[in-house]
């Protein structure tokens, strides 16, 4: 009995800072509509500077809980900058910019962690006065676990107070619901978000500096926590505070019981059970209809189909691609597959996301089983090349069926939300199924048949697969299929009432996208000869984002154009030091300058510059 | 006061102005009549700075306020009462109310919630209910009080007497007087002849995103085919 109630106080412990992120996440959604994901950086960044502050007191209980605050009020401010030179200027912009933005965020503020604090592990003191365990039932409870259970509600409390006794709670309260009222009763939007931003990031400072008596403060932190917190946010509900605090006591103290039975379960849970969650509640346990939908954007602009100049040129380009090996080096052609290879990734993802209107923040999910799909063919099965290259994108529709199968009855950040989590648990279940995915140290000698081992021929091999599929794509945008889905996304509404299944069409679009982003996975797999679980990872995800983001997600090229610039940009970037945030500012500098993306820049030159007359694309 | 000229607004590709003008004078009452659809609520958003896509002229005492933020708008002493009502339905009535409050103006009477109680006398008895447990008719009266909270000089008032029961339409009747007695001026927004007729001092009559009539209501009374021919369903 003691020891049960012991693993229900420590799961309660892990409640209370979980709680302080996501409630901050959550606060900061419901008012700007911005998904966050630097909100995992500030809550690293309260950790760092807690960690620094406290050490210039040591022992003194003051200067751990003052250094403890401070820090947290650091990262408000911290917040502040960031909101005013970033955010402020993309609430109206559509959901992917303000995700992707706030990633450059994540990256730029990665490298700066690494320059100021380096790359080891930190470790904190303990709490002074707060360093010895009582025992509860005849079980030993950490006096520091006992002062985090009072935190978390106290910090509850602290803001239903802010939010019910004060004119600016209050006003935080009504923009939730409806911000464009409140402006029109002439509350200045811009220091309203302002100030709620710099009170969530404060929030995840707060959380971060509790954590350095418990863990130890690594650069790993930002990733790891965001995902927890977006699922503790969503299984709230988008926006509502208490939500939070029900979902992070839920999900820590169900992890709490369920390490006693499966000790591996700790990195799935939580997103399994935000998907039972979501499949039962649509809007999380406190959301309300619509919560989960972002801010209104500006109109949506109608997909701009290629025109026959544009189709030339690519024409063009693609026959210049097939006699490339003629005249490149092997160097050069190993590039241009993993150019094609990223295309195809693009191109599929964007078929979901400027067709489908279905944004997804886990499309790696299906690139990644689609390489280990073709891998383990080939490792369990021993399979030959061609075969295993069948194998794989089956496995990615089935994964995309099945997963799909939920996402499409969602939409919105929800949508997306869901989709992170299918990525997420595949992720998990990849790096923990060490006897039949190889776990951490992936599978390796995956390579092409004999025929294909040259870099050249190869090469062939990945052209026909890659520009087989995005031509197929293309070819399915343009049928009466691709048309329906487009129609889905821009009135689901009006597409219902002239008799269209919409979750059908949807799911199926879900599924073509999934499957051929499981084909650019397998070609992946084979020119790199391995793969590991970073290939479903939230980082191959964005990457995917950053593409299309990149391409200008109205333009049915601009994904191909997106993963040129982007790998050629990576490319280079990568072997410099502090490449993220080199990247991270590439990123931020793309959004804010060129929302339309690259196409979208260089057609606005083009206009400038006279070449173009206005209307026409 | 208010005056707008050769307003055009679009939606994305649609355009739903084609160059609306109209004006409001100090302390007067003008009804913008028209069919659902006409365009009477775009008017009043771009008026609000809610429409991002419009061009024209809109001026406030001579100031142009066309591209301001819509806080901005407020805070020069435009009031705005949307169609829907917007309430905030998790906030009681009494937060509706602090939202809307503003400091008081020198040009524009000032409006204390125990003002406003008197003049909706059902709003004082659910001072501590949420919006959303309001009926229909409260809930009008709730957006009226939350936007004179702000003490505005000018009221945009977009069809208060749609979906409400006949009592409380007289009384809403009872409140355009009341605001045009303190001093307001007021546009309304009205598809009911007869109820514009009763509170409003002019006419202006739009239709599919033109301005097709102003003027007095003798007129148009002399003239019954204009209002057959635009306002008729
Ligand atoms: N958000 C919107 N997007 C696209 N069209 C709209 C939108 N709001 C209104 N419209 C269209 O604009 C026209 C005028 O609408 P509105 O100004 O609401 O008219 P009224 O208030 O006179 O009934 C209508 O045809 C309506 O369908
Ligand atoms: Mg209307």
């Amino acid at each position: 009995m003691g020891f049960y109630v012991a693993q229900l106080l420590t799961g309660l412990a892990n409640a209370s800072s979980l709680f302080l992120i996501a409630c901050g996440l959550s606060i900061i959604f419901g008012v700007t509509r911005i998904v966050n994901f630097a909100h995992g950086s500030f809550y690293m960044v309260g950790a760092y500077l807690a960690y620094s502050i406290v050490a210039l007191f040591p022992g003194s209980i003051l200067g751990f809980w003052g250094g403890v605050i401070a820090a947290a009020l650091i990262v408000g401010l911290l917040g502040l900058v960031v909101e005013m030179t970033i955010l402020r200027r993309i609430y109206r912009a559509p959901e992917l910019f303000q995700l992707v933005a706030t990633f450059g965020v994540v990256l730029i503020i990665q490298d700066m962690a690494q320059a100021i604090w380096g790359a080891e592990d930190k470790l904190g003191p303990r709490a002074p006065g707060l360093s010895s365990a009582v025992r509860i039932m005849g079980e030993p409870i950490p006096e520091y676990d006992l002062a985090l259970i009072l935190i978390g509600p106290a910090v509850l409390a602290g803001i239903w107070l802010l939010f019910h006794r004060t004119r600016w709670g209050v006003l935080v309260r009504a923009a939730t619901q409806d911000r464009e009222m409140v402006g029109a009763l002439g509350v200045n939007q811009a220091w309203l978000f302002s100030a709620t931003f710099v009170l969530g990031a404060a929030l995840a400072g707060l959380g971060g500096a509790i954590q350095i008596p418990r863990e130890s403060v690594n650069l790993q932190m930002d990733l790891s926590v965001i995902g927890d917190a977006f699922v503790v946010v969503v299984i709230g509900g988008m926006g509502s505070v208490s939500g939070a605090f029900v979902a992070a006591v839920l999900i820590s103290v169900l992890n709490a019981f369920a390490v006693l039975v499966y000790p591996q379960i700790s990195i799935v849970l939580p997103f399994v059970v935000m998907a039972v969650v979501l499949i039962v509640r649509p809007y999380g346990l406190f959301g309300k209809e619509g919560s989960g939908h972002g801010a209104p954007t500006e109109p949506e602009q109608p997909l701009r189909l290629m025109s026959s100049r544009a189709t030339l040129v690519l024409m063009a380009l693609v026959f210049a691609l097939a006699a490339s090996p003629l005249v490149a080096s092997d160097f050069a052609s190993i590039l241009l597959v993993d150019l094609m290879v990223a295309t195809l990734f693009a191109v599929s993802l964007h078929f979901m996301m400027g067709l489908g209107g279905m944004v997804s923040f886990g499309h790696a999910a299906y690139f990644g089983v689609g390489a280990y799909g073709a891998a383990m063919a080939v490792s369990y099965l021993g399979l030959p090349m061609i075969p295993a290259m069948i194998v794989g994108p089956l496995a990615a529709a089935v994964a995309a069926l099945f997963f799909g199968w939920f996402c499409v009855r969602l939409s919105g950040v929800y949508l997306a939300m869901l989709t992170l989590a299918a990525a997420q648990i595949l992720w998990g279940v990849t790096f923990q199924s060490q006897e039949y995915t190889g776990g951490d140290d992936g599978i390796v000698g995956i390579w092409p048949a004999s025929w294909a081992t040259s870099d050249q021929a190869y090469f062939y091999v990945a052209f026909a697969l890659c520009i087989g599929g995005i031509w197929f794509l293309r070819r399915v945008a343009h049928s009466p299929f691709g048309y329906g889905l487009r129609g889905v996304r821009d009135s689901d509404v009006r597409a219902e009432a002239i008799g269209m299944d919409v979750k059908f069409h949807q799911w199926m679009g879900f599924a073509l996208a999934g499957t051929m982003a499981g084909l650019a996975g397998v070609v992946f797999a084979f020119s790199k000869g391995s793969v590991f679980p970073d290939v479903l990872g939230i980082g191959q995800s964005v990457d995917g984002l950053v593409m299309v983001l990149l391409g200008g997600i109205h333009a049915l090229a601009g994904p191909i154009l997106g993963a040129g610039v982007f790998v050629l940009i990576e490319d280079w970037v990568s072997r410099l030091d502090y490449w993220r945030f080199i990247f991270g500012m590439i990123i931020l500098g793309v959004v804010l300058l060129a929302p339309d993306g690259v196409a979208g820049g260089v057609d606005r030159l083009m206009r400038a510059l006279g070449l173009r007359r206005e209307g026409q694309t | 006061m208010l005056e707008v000229k050769d307003l055009t607004a679009r939606y994305g590709r649609a355009q739903i102005l084609n160059g609306v003008s109209l004006r409001v004078g100090g302390n007067e009452v003008v009804a913008l009549l028209g069919r659902n659809g006409a365009g009477k609520t775009t008017t009043m958003k771009c008026v609000m700075g809610l429409v991002l896509q419009k061009a024209g002229e809109i001026t406030y005492d001579g100031v142009s306020i066309l591209g301001k933020p819509s806080h901005e708008i407020c805070r020069l002493g435009i009031g705005y009462v949307p169609e829907e009502r917007r309430i905030f339905g998790d906030l009681t009535v009494e937060e509706n109310l602090e939202v809307g409050d503003r400091p008081a103006r020198a040009d524009a009477p000032e409006w204390s919630r125990e003002h406003l109680f008197e003049l909706f006398p059902n709003l004082a008895e659910r001072r501590r209910n949420l919006g959303k447990q309001l009926s229909g008719g409260e809930q009008q009266m709730l957006t009226i009080a939350r936007t004179l909270m702000g003490n505005p000089k000018v009221v945009l008032l977009d069809e208060p007497s749609e979906g409400i029961a006949p009592v409380i339409v007289e009384q809403m009747a009872r409140v355009i007087k009341e605001l045009k007695a303190e001093g307001l001026s007021v546009l309304l927004s009205e598809q009911n002849l007869h109820f514009a007729r009763a509170v409003a001092d002019r006419a202006c009559i739009i239709e599919k995103g033109t301005l097709r009539y102003e003027g007095g209501f003798a007129d148009l009374d002399a003239h019954p085919e204009i209002s057959q021919q635009y306002l008729a369903v």
